[in-house]
C-alpha cells in the first residue's frame, strides 16, 4: 500500500461516514413525530455529517493535490458554529409561535415556568 | 475505487435531499419547512465539496463557505420573522 492510497483510504472512510450521516438526518426528519424532535435529528447530525465530508475533502486536497485550502477548515469552524445556533433559534421561535408538542411528551417545564410568572404578574 | 466511494457517497447525499424535500412539502407546520430547508442547504455543502473532488478541481471551494453563510443568515432571519413578525425592527425614536 503506497502513501496515496492510505490518503484516499482515509479521505474515503470520512467522506463515507460524513454521506451516511446525512441520511440518518433525513430519515429522522421523516420518522420523528414534533418539530422539536425533528430539529434535534437535524442540528446534530447534519452538522457532524457535514463536517466530516469536509474533512475528508480537505484531507484529500491536501495530502493529494499539494493544496492546503484554509477555506475548507473555515467552512468547518463556521458550520460547527452556527448549525446548531440555528437550531436553537428555530426550536425557540417554533414554541414561542405555538406549535404542539408531539403526543407522547411527559413534561413540559417551559409552560410551567411562564404559567407561574404570569401568575406573579397578576397579582 | 475512490471514485466510486465518492459516487456512493453523492448518492446518499441526494437520496437525503429527496427526503428532506419531502418534509418541506408535506412538514405541517412552518417550523418543520424551516428545519428542513436549513438542512438542505447544509447538504448542499457536501455535495458542492464531493463534485470539486470529482472534477479535481479547487474553484469551487469558495462556494462552500458561501452557502453556509447563506443558510446560516436564512435561518436567522426566518426564525425571527416567525416569532415577531418583522426581521428588522424600526425603533429610531425608541416608542415601538
Amino acid at each position: 500500500m503506497t502513501e496515496m492510497e492510505i490518503v484516499k483510504f482515509f479521505a474515503g472512510v470520512f467522506i463515507l461516514l460524513g454521506a451516511f450521516l446525512s441520511l440518518v438526518t433525513a430519515f429522522g426528519l421523516i420518522r420523528l413525530p414534533d418539530v422539536y424532535t425533528r430539529n434535534h435529528a437535524a442540528s446534530k447530525s447534519a452538522t457532524m455529517g457535514v463536517m466530516l465530508v469536509l474533512l475528508g475533502t480537505f484531507l484529500y486536497f491536501w495530502l493529494i493535490e499539494h493544496h492546503f485550502n484554509s477555506r475548507l477548515l473555515l467552512g468547518v469552524a463556521f458550520i460547527f458554529l452556527t448549525s446548531p445556533v440555528a437550531g436553537h433559534l428555530i426550536a425557540r421561535a417554533a414554541y414561542n409561535s405555538g406549535v404542539k408538542l408531539s403526543d407522547r411528551t411527559v413534561q413540559d417545564d417551559l409552560a410551567k415556568a411562564r404559567k407561574a410568572m404570569k401568575a406573579e404578574e397578576l397579582k | 475505487m475512490f471514485e466510486t466511494v465518492m459516487w456512493i457517497s453523492v448518492t446518499f447525499i441526494s437520496l437525503a435531499m429527496i427526503g428532506l424535500i419531502y418534509r418541506v412539502i408535506k412538514g405541517p407546520t412552518v417550523a418543520d419547512r424551516v428545519v428542513a430547508l436549513d438542512a438542505i442547504g447544509i447538504s448542499l455543502v457536501s455535495v458542492v465539496a464531493l463534485v470539486s473532488i470529482l472534477l479535481d478541481t479547487s474553484a469551487f471551494l469558495d462556494i462552500i463557505l458561501l452557502i453556509g453563510i447563506l443558510a446560516f443568515i436564512g435561518t436567522v432571519a426566518f426564525s425571527k420573522f416567525l416569532e415577531k413578525g418583522v426581521i428588522m425592527e424600526y425603533d429610531r425614536n425608541g416608542d415601538r
